[in-house]
């Protein structure tokens, strides 16, 4: 089992990630990943360009935790999850989450739950830049209620 | 107990020095600050620390007094019951909104 994290502020290549989880991987028959991108409209006004900040050493202890945790309820062999920081504009990638298993159920479940509490507890904060305006974005109820799915 | 008491100060005289303080997101955009060393002379929690930031720093304490800022002792989540000790990494910030 391996768990890949990277917090960076370089772009970086679905292909090439998705190669990487494939790469001599003969017992997965199934590779489910996710991007996040940055996206037009928020709060009703224009997005140009997103700033991320986030918590060096804690984001990416926490991210490794999630990722253990994901691996603890599916058979998940390899994770991958890259999160960007920085100045991002309009349709760059955010974030990048990548699984394998076995069986396609356990990918698709893994990587939403991954992208769930990476949403809820994972440090990082993201700010909006508008053509004369910017403003940090707000906590969403909605991502906390869709935790709700994987109390059990 | 008189043992005890005495084990106790000797505690809060070593534990003298400094907390790192970290602040992230619109917390440190409005309280114009990303970290403070704080000079501390004995544990004490993470109520009673943000206490003294706002009597050093009173214009801070709408932002200290924010209901759902978050607090992570040595980069764990922690309660406002939590002690802080000398040499502690103490980080103040609003709700995750990473994604």
């Amino acid at each position: 089992m391996s768990i890949h994290i990277q917090v960076q502020t370089d772009d970086f290549n679905v292909g090439d990630e998705h190669n990487t989880l494939c790469s001599n991987n003969k017992s997965d028959g199934a590779v489910v990943t996710f991007t996040g991108l940055v996206r037009e409209f928020s709060s009703g006004d224009n997005v140009i360009a997103l700033e991320l900040e986030h918590y060096p050493g804690m984001t990416e202890q926490l991210l490794q935790s999630i990722a253990e945790q994901a691996q603890k309820r599916w058979q998940l062999a390899r994770i991958c999850i890259i999160h960007r920081v920085g100045y991002l504009a309009l349709g760059e990638q955010i974030v990048f989450v990548g699984v394998t298993s076995r069986h396609r159920q356990a990918a698709f479940e893994g990587a939403q739950f991954i992208m769930d509490y990476l949403k809820n507890h994972a440090t990082f904060w993201k700010k909006e830049h508008f053509k004369n305006s910017s403003n940090w974005v707000e906590f969403k109820q909605s991502d906390k209620q869709a935790l709700g799915k994987w109390e059990s | 107990m008189a043992v005890g008491n005495e084990i106790n100060q000797n505690d809060a005289v070593s534990s003298a020095g400094k907390v790192e303080l970290l602040f992230f997101g619109q917390l440190k955009e409005r309280l114009k600050c990303s970290k403070l060393s704080l000079e501390i002379t004995q544990p004490l929690t993470i109520s009673e620390l943000k206490l003294r930031l706002v009597s050093q720093y009173p214009h801070w304490q709408p932002w200290l007094e924010e209901r759902e800022l978050l607090a992570a002792l040595n980069q764990t989540m922690s309660s406002s019951d939590v002690i802080v000790k000398a040499g502690d990494e103490l980080a103040f910030f609003p709700p995750v909104t990473g994604g």
